[in-house]
């Protein structure tokens, strides 16, 4: 008995053999990634084929288009707050996840991306399917890396998963040539790693806190912005309770929608170029203003001359390089936005003197509300999306392209819960919100899930309904078709007098057979009866569904503050 | 303004390339750039002489150098007690009746005639960016051939406090 409890040395057996490419694996697995949205190609083939031996270890999405591939895990990203992992290959595979690369980057969205590359021996001899993905990737991501040692490969990765989330989340890159990932390995590697470049402050410097908390009690008309910050650090109860602490008014940029509920009574809407009139002029007034994680976009302070003019700034971000970027900042605070807020919480709370100030603004709310035209018989598209909050009870995740079906979104989709909206707001990307509603729904399976999407964006990754079609994920498209590419007809309507240059496109494919060829419901609906009769069914629904809404060409998006304007000088704001 | 600015950055492929890149993108002008390893294996100190418009534009300088994840310290050295120097080599235009000429004129600046031909010598120079100045202008009359000039690099001058060392022009 006592031989057998000695190993036996098993000369016969051939060692395990193990690749780069099964390192790579063995770190995406202990790096507890479950889902991988990548397209397949010659040099990422030993990665593939390791997948293929790892089979069941990860959930593989096969987009048909690699961009429709990273907007996806855009998607899964925002919802899930958790990195999405995207794989493509050389060449044409790497430069095809450029807009997303660069997507998710100006929006803060975790992706560790893998980017095949050709051998090493053949790197800078324009190779067949060779491009310079670190010189292409440089300026749009966090950061990158191509590994050049095997050895590296575990290391990088986990660097990567720890650089992409984070600090302020971003996307990173690494490059994988092909003889890497093909290498048998048989030296020790080496998967610690030690960032002395990378130590982001999470924690709040108290004296700075204790700052914020003295301007505030005696400010006369303070207002807090909430940005997308708020929402990567999951400090959306800790928001409530400092809001209802010192009974505070909140506005929000784009991105930040959903940090706090947009039904509460001193949600003041969004603000920014086509904000709340409510929202704008409590920037344009307040002596304090209380920036949570946004980064003081241009869409969001119109003509920086008139921004918040005789306001207190401060400022709570956890990139430093973005606290006076664009604003001089009085109160800055570098930090994790939840981490920052709590600390406030701590301090005793106070009642503030500053009953006239949220009573002019609650007057401003009451007095000019967002406004739109009413038909009983063509649709509008803000009745639309009235329709849609109504029909899902405001509790789907709901995407979106760039454009107006995007302002309108967020003026009329009312957010109650963080982490439920999901758009291209610092790149304005066509053709993001359809597969990222597939991400958003590979991460939430039992969510409704709308993308709302405009005819013209919908057209540049509408080839993913294949995704829904294998998948039988029940995305609900809602085509916000008004034959245009709306926005561009909007500007050159009001500033290029009428001249409506590429932007009116009539001819358009049936969508309701598209939708049919990919073994999708399809719909189309014409007038205001249809979308109340029909529309709640189709997206209660447990199936796919593509529903081409037909809306009204000449609507514009109001309010707004004209390019060069500032936040007080608004048009559209009341109906004519 | 004209600012001296250091980075320490990890000697590792890109990093030059993200550094510039970076500076390019947000509109910075870089006047020089110098870039040489360290005592430390691994680490490497890139020298810039920027123009700044104010101190904001400055500020997002060196929060933008210090976001990069290989930059592992900035600091303005500009007005810190440094020595700091550039080495050029200036080719110039010399009959061999000028040579005893032209000697007179480098002598003050320490510069030394580091190859002679039949049309031209070149000098070799160190010193501070103004001096190096100073001692082109001199010699333009003659006609400049080829001008190369390094860039400045920059050390503290005492053996300051690791404390004061570290002091970097952003700091949260």
């Amino acid at each position: 008995m006592r031989a057998s409890a000695e190993p036996k040395p098993n000369t016969e057996a051939k060692p395990i053999v193990k690749t780069g490419a099964d390192l790579l694996v063995e770190a995406l697995i202990s790096q507890k990634v479950e889902t991988i949205f990548g397209y397949p190609g010659g040099a990422v083939l030993p990665i593939y084929d390791a997948l293929y031996r790892a089979k069941g270890s990860f959930d593989h999405v096969l987009p048909r288009h690699e961009q429709g591939g990273i907007h996806a895990a855009e998607g899964y990203a925002r919802v899930s707050r958790k990195p999405g992992v995207v794989i493509g290959t050389s060449g044409p595979g790497a430069t095809n996840l450029i807009t997303g690369i660069a997507d998710a980057m100006m929006d803060s969205l975790p992706l560790v991306v893998f980017t095949g590359q050709v051998a090493k021996s053949v790197i800078g001899t324009d190779a067949f399917q060779e491009s310079d993905v670190m010189g292409i990737t440089t300026p749009i991501t966090k950061h990158n890396y191509q590994v050049q040692e095997l050895e590296d490969l575990p290391r990088i990765v986990n660097e990567a998963f720890h650089i992409a989330t984070t600090g302020r989340p971003g996307p990173v890159v690494v490059d994988i040539p092909k003889d890497i990932s093909s290498t048998v390995y048989e030296k020790d590697v080496q998967s610690d790693f030690h960032l002395p470049g990378y130590q982001p402050t999470i924690k709040p410097n108290p004296l700075q806190v204790n700052k914020l908390r003295e301007a505030l009690v005696i400010a006369k008309k303070p207002v807090v912005l909430t940005g997308a910050g708020i929402l990567h650090a999951g400090g959306s109860d800790a928001l409530m309770t400092f809001v209802e602490n010192y009974d505070l008014p909140v506005t929000s940029t784009l991105l930040g929608l959903g940090a706090f509920p947009g039904h509460h009574h001193r949600f003041l809407g969004m603000a920014g170029m086509h904000g709340t009139y409510a929202a704008n002029m409590a920037l344009y007034e307040c002596d304090l203003l209380i920036n949570i994680g946004a980064r003081f976009d241009d869409r969001l302070t119109g003509n920086l001359k008139h921004f918040a003019p005789n306001a207190r700034i401060a400022h709570i971000d956890i990139d430093p390089a973005e606290i006076g970027k664009n604003v001089t900042t009085e109160i800055p605070i570098v930090s994790d936005a939840k981490k920052a807020i709590e600390k406030l919480n701590d301090l005793e709370p106070a009642t503030l003197d500053h009953k006239e100030w949220v009573d002019k603004l609650e007057s401003n709310k009451q007095n000019y509300p967002l406004w739109h035209n009413d038909s009983e018989d063509v649709i509008l598209p803000q009745y639309l999306l009235r329709k849609v909050h109504e029909f899902t009870d405001g509790e789907a995740v709901v995407t979106t392209d760039v454009g107006q079906h995007q302002m309108w979104t967020a003026q009329y989709y009312t957010f109650n819960r963080p982490d439920r909206w999901v758009t291209s707001g610092g790149l304005g990307t066509m053709g993001f919100g359809f597969p990222a509603a597939i991400g958003a729904q590979i991460a939430e399976k039992d969510s409704t899930v709308v993308a709302i999407v405009g005819d013209g964006g919908f057209q540049m990754t509408m080839q993913e309904m294949s995704l829904l079609q294998e998948r039988g994920l029940p995305v609900k498209v809602i085509i916000v078709n008004n034959q245009a590419l709306g926005m561009v007809r909007q500007w050159q309507e009001k500033f290029y007098d009428e001249r409506y240059s590429e932007s009116i496109i009539d001819t358009q494919p049936n969508f309701v057979k598209m939708a049919e060829a990919y073994d999708l419901n399809g719909y189309k609906f014409e007038s205001v009866q249809e979308i109340d009769e029909k529309l709640a069914d189709v997206l209660n629904d447990d199936k796919p569904a593509v529903i081409d809404c037909r809306v009204v060409q000449q609507e514009n998006v109001y309010p707004m503050i004209a390019p060069g304007k500032g936040s007080h000088e608004m048009i559209g704001v009341m109906k004519p | 303004m004209k600012r001296v600015i250091t980075a320490t950055v990890h000697n590792r492929s890109g990093v030059l390339n993200r550094v510039t890149g970076l500076l390019a993108k947000r509109q910075f002008n870089i006047e020089s750039i110098s870039v040489g390893r360290t005592e430390t294996e691994g680490v490497s100190k890139m020298t810039f002489v920027v123009d700044v418009e104010d101190e904001r534009k400055l500020e997002q300088l060196s929060k933008q150098l210090n976001k990069q994840i290989d930059v592992i310290k900035v600091s303005d050295i500009t007005d810190k007690q440094i020595v700091a120097r550039e080495l050029a080599m200036v080719k110039v235009l010399t009959t061999p009746q000028q040579r005893g000429e032209l000697q007179a004129i480098i002598e003050p600046f320490r510069a030394s005639i580091i190859d002679v031909s039949k049309e031209s010598v070149t000098v070799q120079i160190t010193g501070d960016s103004d001096k190096v100045d100073a001692m082109i202008e001199l010699l333009r009359p003659y006609g400049l051939k080829e001008l190369a000039r390094t860039g400045v690099t920059a050390v503290y001058k005492r053996s300051a406090a690791p404390a004061d060392r570290n002091e970097t022009i952003f700091d949260s």
